[in-house]
């Protein structure tokens, strides 16, 4: 929390009036919304002990669904939703079921289904419509209702989909501290066969996670997919390495059982500052990855500092 | 208890009581880890019966040893590290308050049970929100023992519970013992160290090499005697 406000601070002062004002903050939290709402699932997977890498793929694999189910094969917008995200929780079974069943780790299966999602992404469009570039989608019937719900503006400059984020902060941090299933994310990560011999049903949880990763990435892409009447076979690309480097800015471990959701928002956020203040200030937008680089190590120093001496105070 | 074509375990035979301590002996090897698998579900012996008040039973799996009131604490506490107390106390059980969409754990309550048990084996936690990690290994030992006898422990297996303790917290373990003891529970004392048994326990029972090489009572047992019968030396 402290370091986001030192971020905010240093850009408030480096780049002035328009990253301070209502069109400047507007502009981080749009920015930050989407990456947010991957950052929060991402983070309850890694406090479960696994990694997603394949994230940002299900997110082209989802956007590209909808915009094939609608604009090839003539599908009214709803329906091709559904489908779409049926689709998406099906990606998330099949990494959750290849982490449970080979014993691999997550950051391999996933890596692989990475490559997996995206080139059926890229051949499904190229191959049915020639293209991988897809519009149109405000012609489809059921666009109005979509667009109200996922693409619109309801507050001056602020955008529909942070309400969807703080939704969804609200679900992960219930879920994570209130209900025995938060008791099992974070003892699968922590300790997980301490949690198998107390009767914890360890391989459900991980599957449920790497669901609901998939699912997250689906409301990403959807959202995308809505305000931008159309899709891209790349959409995506990199999201996944964001949203760990946001969840861990926010103080999840990389080596699972401990971090929250309401961590994995700040992250998003400082991400979204550092991302909007470099373009604000004017400086070369190359930097930005210099910048985040930087940034996620000193989260990762920071966090690690706090924790040894949380862990020590007794 | 025959693995392949080994005989891990042969002809062993002996009981526990409520109340009373007894205290499983062996070198590495001896088969007490047979002995402590079998007793608690996760293998079935090749020959021989299990029972429990007198009556026959078999054990399909560790839950089914558990559900007969048989529970187990390894060397490693079976403790989530960054969980609190009350969290681990409750994994796998946790009580919960509402319904439906709203179901949530009952915190209040979760935090109150986890710290009276853990008092009652002699342990108070300040602060049942605090990392086990931040515990002592005394203490943590305290958590674990507290939790099995709350979820209705009559037999208590500890598997080599002084190995990873110091000598100031070996005591605190035998104060836990007799207070599950004064509970009615019966408890098997798995070790290798002679030492550590003596102060707590009122039976011996000597393992070597699969077999039993003794049975003695506390009046009978002492560090040299237990020692020369692990070692295979003599009666």
């Amino acid at each position: 929390m402290g370091g986001a406000l030192l971020v905010w601070a240093f850009f408030a002062v480096v780049a002035g009036g328009p990253f301070r004002g209502l069109d400047g903050t507007a502009a981080v939290l749009n920015a930050a919304a989407p990456l947010g709402i991957l950052a929060v699932a991402v983070a309850l997977l890694m406090i479960g002990g696994e990694f997603d890498l394949s994230v940002g793929s299900i997110v082209g694999l989802s956007g590209m669904a909808v915009l094939l189910l609608t604009r090839h094969w003539g599908w009214p917008l709803w329906p091709a939703l559904g489908v779409s995200a049926v689709l998406a929780a099906g990606a998330g079974l099949v990494n959750g079921w290849l982490v449970v069943r080979t014993g691999l780790p997550s950051f391999i299966v996933t890596l692989g289904t990475l490559f997996v999602f995206r080139g059926l992404t890229i051949g499904s469009a190229r191959g049915l419509t020639g293209r991988t570039q897809l519009g149109g989608l405000g012609e489809t019937p059921g666009y109005e209702a979509a667009s109200w719900l996922l693409g619109s503006q309801p507050l001056g400059p602020l955008r529909v989909s942070i309400a969807w984020w703080l939704a969804v902060v609200v679900l992960g941090t219930w879920v994570l501290l209130r209900t025995p299933w938060g008791n099992w994310i974070q003892a699968a990560g922590g300790g997980a066969e301490s949690a198998r011999r107390a009767g914890v049903p360890v391989a459900r949880v991980k599957i449920a996670l790497f669901v609901s990763t998939a699912l997250a990435a689906w409301l990403v892409a959807v959202m995308q997919a809505v305000r931008y009447t159309g899709t891209d076979a790349l959409r995506g690309q990199m999201q996944e390495f964001h949203a760990i480097a946001a969840a861990v800015i926010g103080g999840t471990l990389l080596t699972g059982g401990y971090g929250s959701a309401v961590g994995a928002a700040i992250g998003a956020l400082v991400f979204a500052m550092v991302q909007q203040g470099i373009v604000i200030t004017g400086v070369d937008a190359d930097w930005f990855q210099v910048f985040l680089g930087a940034v996620l190590l000193a989260a990762v120093l920071f966090n690690g500092w706090v924790r040894r001496r949380a862990l020590s105070a007794g | 208890m025959r693995y392949g074509r080994v005989e891990a375990l042969e002809r062993v035979s002996f009981s526990v009581r409520a109340g009373e301590t007894t205290c499983l002996l062996g070198d590495n090897g001896a088969g007490k880890s047979t002995l402590v698998r079998i007793l608690t579900g996760v293998d079935r012996p090749t020959a021989g019966e299990i029972r429990v008040d007198g009556e026959r039973v078999e054990f399909e799996s560790p839950r089914a040893a558990r559900d007969r009131g048989i529970a187990v604490v390894h060397q490693d506490l079976g403790l989530v590290p960054l969980l609190s107390a009350w969290r681990n106390f409750f994994l796998g059980a946790e009580p919960t308050r509402g319904q439906g969409p709203l179901r949530r754990i009952d915190v209040r309550r979760a935090a109150a049970i986890a710290q009276a048990e853990t008092a009652a084996m002699g342990v108070e936690l300040e602060d049942p929100d605090r990392p086990v990690a931040t515990l002592s290994g005394g203490e943590r030992q305290a958590v674990a023992i507290a939790r099995a006898l709350h979820f209705g422990a009559r037999v208590l297996v500890l598997d080599e519970p002084t190995a990873a303790l110091g000598v100031r917290q070996s005591a605190t373990l035998l104060e836990q013992v007799r207070r599950a003891r004064e509970r009615g529970v019966g408890i098997v004392l798995v070790t290798h160290n002679p030492h550590h048994a003596l102060p707590v326990g009122d039976r011996f029972v000597v393992l070597r090499r699969g077999r039993v090489a003794a049975q003695l009572t506390a009046g009978d047992a002492s560090a040299p005697r237990l020692e020369s019968l692990m070692a295979g030396e003599g009666p």
